[in-house]
């Protein structure tokens, strides 16, 4: 079953009013379709939303699925912005026609990638999906920067992030490379870590860097 | 001889060296005992010169082993063979133009698996290594335990295990030294992606080099501009072929070409130290890391600074240094025996009055300028050193820097910066040479204003503290006044001088005790370094007063400041230390000494006068390697500036010790 774009936005829509805005239903004008729109015959089909006179209401299904779009939908807003560095309104563009892609399966890998965001670039909630709650009971945090380790923890260095050369190869010529274990000892004023049997402090900035698998 | 035709020394000839010593080079990371090392193995004749164009100092001295001549090198520390900083240039500089007979590569056994990646660089290079593993003892107290006839077998060098702070394996090493002989070794393989990128550029070189062609095509595809420059020359018409095959792979390799590499250098390093490196089952915490953890954090760190501070600095430099040593020096050595006899020479030989004063007068070149030199400033600045050094050995400013790179980056500096700073307190002529060692040119220049500026250095220091402590208060007033300056011109200027700061990062040694050999000749090296420079200096100082004296020059200028001192409150006499604080700001505290003996200032005065004579116009020597270092701009724009900001902070300190009558 794949939706079409538009019954997709539609219940993106619905969604953003009920559940967020406490709404109990939405005008058809709100989503700007008339009755006898495909998408909207498409949807009422899936039997997602029934409609009432004027008004559209969730069937359960319909919000189950409303969830998931503006999960699909907000994840691909992060893709944009944190990913591919897209930015303001062609980021927005972007990704209304990418979220679309991000059918079953694929918004799993986007998220996993993503490390499980909570939240879209505006600040809104990105409703959790199953891995994300599967993450959450492993404890499994993913790959973080060496910034949200605690002192005393430990793991393994996933990659170096820095648009400086030189201090990638420094760092490397250090020790600090992928695979090789880290632990932090102490992160004020200064993060101070160990590999091997040697010790680096480093600054926050650089520390935001290096990132680590726990 | 027929050594010289042998294949693998044929360049060694090529440099016009003298033949007779053959050159052994230590090389290896920085804080693996190199130094140590050097000590124990060249004699007292030891040289230590900047190498030519740089500010990098390197040693040299020689050695006799098992009957031959051979010339010992201490390279600067190095981690790489693609060098980054000036350091690791000129490590690389001399492997390269030197071509040294033996190449000794020291490194610390506890972290073999990070350092083995520049032994296997040398090897690369075809460069004649022994690897020197150090550090054993610290490394079998933490329980490690390594296979060194397993590496030595796989490695296909010699490898030597050492604890050279604790004379272990000095004379393997020297028997290594004396029967080396280039021989076959272990051949690294890449992989089969990298290995073909790399021979498709080392089959068009051509010509004879130092390093290893697959050596010098894993320098080229890494962009090393040095290296590129070399090839260069020596290819002439080949060149375009090779930067052209050069720029086509680095293209298609662009994503990650450095991190590749690193990580291929990692496995092969993995493989190495499989079944030779052997970790304990539980890590041992050993004390030095437990003293190093209480100098790190914040609430037992600037406790420990304080401690360190006030024993090291106030009680050894000031209470010690420049309160018994310089009673002792100048006051019985110079006044009550030296003086009075050379006065009596002098007088008795020369029976001319202007030229017995230029050596015995008031401001004579034996009475003053010697007796300053070294009744004053040598006992101060040698205690200084002393503690400085043992500051040094011990790894404590890695672990200050740390500390305090917050609190520096609100003035436009990092942690790294502590190091001149705090060398600052010592000489801040040298602390603004070594202000090099910064990243950005944003940065050595706001540590050059600092230093001219606010860091009294600790001959002035010495003179400061002694005279201030016969005033209560004063020396408190003092001390929050270059403070508050310190913070607001960083502050400032962090904000007024464009650009961004650079990111803090930093090895951090293990803590040990000091080896007292090595505390000395450190101590030693500067000191005989300070006293070439200032010695001159205060002679010249000396002349010119005696000139100034005799022409009447002298009271003109005294005349011609007087307006300024009495707008700060001060007797016109003061002027006097401030021409000579021209000289060398110490030199002019000397002198504020004198007026003071003489009972000349009050309190007040005395802290205006000493605050302004403080942060005045540095003196000729740390203005000249301004010059030097930053250039005439520079250098111009920061001693008006600091020359103003002396006089008019002096006169609002004075403003406010009227008003407020705290003094």
């Amino acid at each position: 079953m794949k939706l079409s774009d538009k019954a997709e936005e539609i219940l993106e829509s619905m969604w953003i009013a009920i559940e967020e805005e406490g709404k109990g239903f939405v005008d058809l004008e709100d989503v700007g379709v008339t009755v006898d729109d495909e998408a909207l015959k498409e949807l009422i089909g899936h039997a997602f939303v029934e409609l009432k006179g004027e008004r559209i209401h969730f069937r359960p299904e319909g919000r189950v699925e409303g969830e998931k779009t503006i999960r699909r939908h907000r994840l691909a807003e992060r893709l944009m912005m944190d990913v591919l560095n897209i930015r303001g309104d062609s980021a927005e563009i972007k990704a209304c026609q990418f979220e679309h892609l991000l059918n079953e399966g694929v918004d799993t890998k986007v998220c996993t990638m993503l490390n499980h965001p909570t939240t879209c670039p505006h600040g809104k909630r990105i409703p959790p999906g199953e891995c994300c709650e599967e993450a959450r009971r492993s404890g499994d945090l993913g790959v973080v920067p060496l910034t949200e380790l605690r002192a005393g923890e430990e793991g393994e260095i996933a990659y170096i992030q820095t648009e400086d050369s030189k201090k990638m190869q420094k760092l490397m010529a250090m020790g600090v490379l992928p695979g090789n274990r880290i632990n932090l000892t102490q992160s004020f004023p200064s993060y101070i870590f160990r590999v091997g049997f040697s010790e680096f402090a480093i600054d926050t900035a650089m520390a935001k860097e290096i990132f680590v698998r726990k | 001889m027929d050594v010289f035709k042998k294949k693998n020394s044929c360049h060694s000839s090529a440099n016009g060296s003298t033949g007779a010593a053959r050159k052994v080079a230590l090389v290896g990371n920085p804080n693996v005992g190199k130094s140590v090392l050097f000590n124990a193995l060249t004699g007292a004749y030891v040289t230590v010169s900047n190498y030519p164009g740089t500010s990098v100092e390197v040693s040299r001295g020689s050695a006799t082993i098992d009957g031959g001549e051979y010339e010992i090198i201490d390279t600067p520390g190095m981690y790489s063979l693609l060098p980054i900083t000036e350091e690791e240039r000129v490590a690389r500089e001399i492997l390269l133009n030197e071509s040294p007979d033996v190449v000794l590569h020291v490194l610390d056994a506890r972290n073999l698996e990070r350092m083995l990646t520049m032994t296997l660089q040398l090897i690369d290079a075809q460069l004649p290594v022994i690897l020197v593993v150090n550090i054993m003892d610290e490394a079998e107290r933490m329980g490690l335990s390594i296979d060194l006839e397993l590496l030595r077998e796989k490695l296909g060098i010699p490898v030597i295990g050492a604890a050279t702070a604790k004379k272990r394996g000095l004379d393997e090493i020297r028997r290594a030294i004396a029967s080396y002989r280039k021989g076959s070794h272990a051949v690294f393989g890449y992989s089969r992606r990298l290995e073909a990128d790399i021979d498709s550029v080392a089959s068009l070189i051509r010509g004879e080099y130092p390093l290893a062609k697959k050596s010098l095509a894993l320098l080229l595809l890494q962009r090393d501009e040095e290296v590129t420059a070399l090839v260069e020359q020596r290819e002439g018409e080949g060149f375009p072929q090779i930067r052209e095959r050069v720029k086509e792979k680095s293209f298609e390799r662009r994503e990650s070409f450095h991190l590749d590499l690193s990580m291929e250098r990692k496995g092969i390093v993995k493989g190495l130290l499989d079944g030779v490196f052997n970790l304990p089952d539980k890590r041992v915490v050993t004390a030095s890391e437990r003293l190093s953890r209480l100098a790190v954090r914040p609430a037992t760190g600037v406790p420990l600074l304080l401690v360190v501070l006030y024993f090291g600095l106030y009680k050894f430099v000031g209470d010690f240094g420049a309160g018994t040593l310089v009673d002792f020096l100048e006051g019985k050595l110079f006044e009550e025996m030296f003086n009075p006899w050379i006065s009596g020479v002098v007088k008795g030989v020369v029976p001319w009055v202007a030229i017995q004063e230029l050596f015995v007068g008031e401001y004579g070149v034996l009475t003053l300028g010697l007796r300053y030199a070294v009744g004053i400033i040598l006992p101060i600045v040698a205690t200084f050193f002393l503690f400085f050094s043992i500051l040094e050995d011990s790894g404590y400013f890695p672990r200050l820097a740390l500390l305090v790179d917050r609190i520096f980056k609100k003035i436009g500096l990092t942690g790294r910066a502590v190091i001149p700073m705090v060398l600052g307190f010592g000489c801040d002529t040298m602390a603004t040479m070594v202000t090099r060692t910064l990243e950005t040119v944003r940065e050595r220049v706001l540590a050059t204003l600092l230093l001219a500026l606010a860091i009294p250095c600790s001959a002035q220091l010495g003179v400061i503290l002694s005279l201030l402590s016969r005033a209560p208060g004063a020396l408190l007033v003092w001390s929050l006044c270059l403070l508050l300056i310190f913070l607001v011109v960083g502050f400032a200027a962090a904000r007024l001088v464009p650009g961004e700061t650079p990111m803090f990062y930093m090895e951090l040694p293990p803590m040990r005790l000091p080896q007292l050999s090595n505390v000395f000749t450190k101590t030693y090296t500067r000191m005989q370094w300070y006293f070439m420079e200032i010695l001159p200096l205060f002679i010249l100082a000396s002349v010119l007063l005696w000139i100034g004296k005799l022409t009447n020059f002298f009271e003109t200028a005294v005349e011609t400041m007087s307006p300024a001192m009495a707008a700060i409150g001060l007797p016109k006499e003061v002027a006097v230390a401030f021409i000579f604080g021209f000289f060398r700001r110490d030199y002019g505290a000397a002198g504020l000494y004198d007026l003071q003996t003489n009972g000349l200032l009050d309190p007040r005065q005395l802290t205006v006068a000493a605050v302004t004579l403080t942060l005045f116009i540095p003196c000729v020597a740390q203005f000249l390697v301004m010059k030097k270092e930053r250039g005439w701009r520079v250098a111009i724009m920061i001693g008006l500036f600091v020359s103003l900001l002396a006089f008019a902070s002096g006169w609002l300190l004075n403003q406010f010790l009227l008003v407020t009558g705290i003094l």
